[in-house]
């Protein structure tokens, strides 16, 4: 019996159910094999140019973030999305892609008002709660450093 | 005639004189691809923008429509168009080189038959003697407008749906043809507290139960009175709950029912639990279904179309999602 009062719950059975398990395992192979390249990556420029593990940090998610980008624009990094959920939304890639595709989807309203002013929109929220829980962060390890 | 509490029948005689259908490239791959008019191979439709696309799609259902019939354009008394877009923007930008009066109509996906009731209805007063009805979706102007951005990489649950990139266009008047649209059910707007924007099939089904049931009392039918009933967009989801809630009711549509937004696609295109949007039920009404009852394979059927009222903005604010479904009757006029 379907009821307008226990709507939600009477129909509950008819809903796909998302598949947690299987969803978690896609995620952390894609999520892990994101980090192997940007592993990969750190390598490279610590064998080739010469970087401190620390120096060859900026670079790598500087390519991370061009190779994301570029898949963006190709259209393919929303199907890797698709499969990986939050295993490529959470990496540097998931963040560059919010970008790409917020800034492609409003050319057609000019650079300025279109591309400039959207390109942030999904990401600006990433943007604030970072940068809140950072200061919050070292708040909390400036005390705990001072007084303990 | 009003009939029954929310019914009109249209004793008069309304008809309709030609229909185009004109779609997107996944439209054409579907089980229908060969019923439509005129499918662009690709998402841009030869635009520069995916508003501009949508424009497009829809002046050439319009083209379509007119090269099929001897009405002329300057004989069309009105015309009745609307889209999911804000503030119409596809209907009220096409209308421009239109010479016609004309009505913009919002009803999210069930546009395609409330457009067709408030034309049949002004036919049958007297009060238009030619109308067109049209209305039009496209996959990626209602991803931007009420999602995310076409490429961002977000997951989607199983229940949520893909937009129809299509247009549809019919003329009706009062010249006696093949189809005859016999009546109409014009729904109320039902909320059963859903709020999740990307499960409609769940948030609609009460609406189309509501209609579809009130259509058989006013009209003092029952299911089996139909070839078909016929559904917008329900998908997967929504449409074993419209059976169950019409089987509640005292009307089993088992096994008359389908919902066009499962007819438009394959399981295997990737769409989710089906199609959706205004050109859902558009493209399966006409095309396919026009075509079926031309060829008498169909007699008698119901078509509602079903709309989730809801906008970013109230869903953001915590609202649940109001929703409406209209149901036409199209019939031979010979049955």
């Amino acid at each position: 019996m379907i009821t307008k009062d226990n709507y939600a719950k009477d129909i509950k059975k008819y809903q796909p159910k998302p598949n947690l398990v299987k969803n978690c395992i896609k995620a952390f192979l894609v999520g892990g094999l994101i980090c192997v390249i940007g592993q990969g990556l750190t390598i490279f420029y610590m064998e080739v140019f010469d970087f401190t593990e620390k120096q060859a940090t900026n670079p790598t998610i500087s390519t991370l973030i061009l190779i994301a980008a570029l898949l963006t624009g190709f259209g393919i990094y929303d199907k890797i999305g698709q499969f990986a959920g939050a295993g490529s939304a959470v990496p540097v890639t998931g963040f560059a892609n919010s970008v790409a595709s917020a800034a492609l989807e409003h050319k057609s309203e000019g650079l300025v008002l279109g591309v400039a002013t959207n390109m942030f929109k999904l990401a600006g929220s990433v943007i604030v709660f970072g940068t809140v829980s950072a200061y919050i962060v070292g708040l909390i390890r400036y005390l705990v450093e001072q007084f303990l | 005639m009003k009939i029954g509490k929310q019914s009109w029948m249209f004793n008069q005689g309304v008809y309709i004189q030609s229909s185009a259908t004109v779609t997107g490239p996944k439209e054409k791959q579907g089980p229908l691809g060969q019923t439509y008019d005129y499918s662009f191979d690709e998402l841009h439709c030869n635009e520069d923008s995916w508003e501009k696309a949508e424009q497009a799609l829809l002046k050439k259902s319009i083209k379509i429509c007119m090269e099929n019939t001897n009405v002329r354009e300057d004989a069309i008394d009105l015309f009745i168009s609307g889209d999911l877009l804000n503030q119409n923007v596809t209907s009220n930008y096409v209308a421009r080189d239109l010479p016609s009066s004309f009505l913009c109509v919002f009803g999210a996906c069930s546009t395609s038959m409330e457009t067709l009731a408030i034309g049949s209805s002004l036919i049958d007063s007297g009060n238009c003697k030619n109308v067109l009805a049209s209305t039009s979706s496209h996959y990626s102007t209602a991803e931007r407008q009420f999602r995310y951005p076409t490429e961002y990489g977000g997951q989607k649950p199983d229940t949520s749906t893909t937009t129809v990139t299509g247009a549809g266009t019919v003329l009706i008047n009062n010249e006696a043809s093949e189809v005859q649209v016999e009546g109409a059910t014009i729904g109320k707007v039902i909320d059963y507290g859903m709020d999740d924007p990307l499960d409609m099939g769940s948030a609609m089904a009460p609406a189309a139960a509501d209609t579809i049931v009130q259509h058989l009392k006013d009209f003092n039918r029952k299911p089996e009175d139909y070839d078909l009933i016929l559904t917008g967009d329900l998908s997967s989801v929504g449409t074993p709950i419209v059976k169950k809630m019409t089987e509640q009711s005292g009307y089993d549509i088992e096994g008359i029912h389908r919902d066009c937004g499962l007819m438009v696609y394959h399981s295997n295109q990737q769409v989710f639990a089906g199609g959706s949007g205004c050109a859902s039920s558009a493209v399966v009404t006409y095309g396919y279904i026009l075509q079926q009852l031309k060829e008498n394979k169909l007699k008698k059927v119901l078509i509602c179309a079903t709309g989730t009222l809801l906008s970013p903005t109230m869903t953001q604010q915590k609202e649940t999602i109001p929703c409406i479904a209209h149901g036409v009757v199209l019939k031979r006029a010979d049955a």
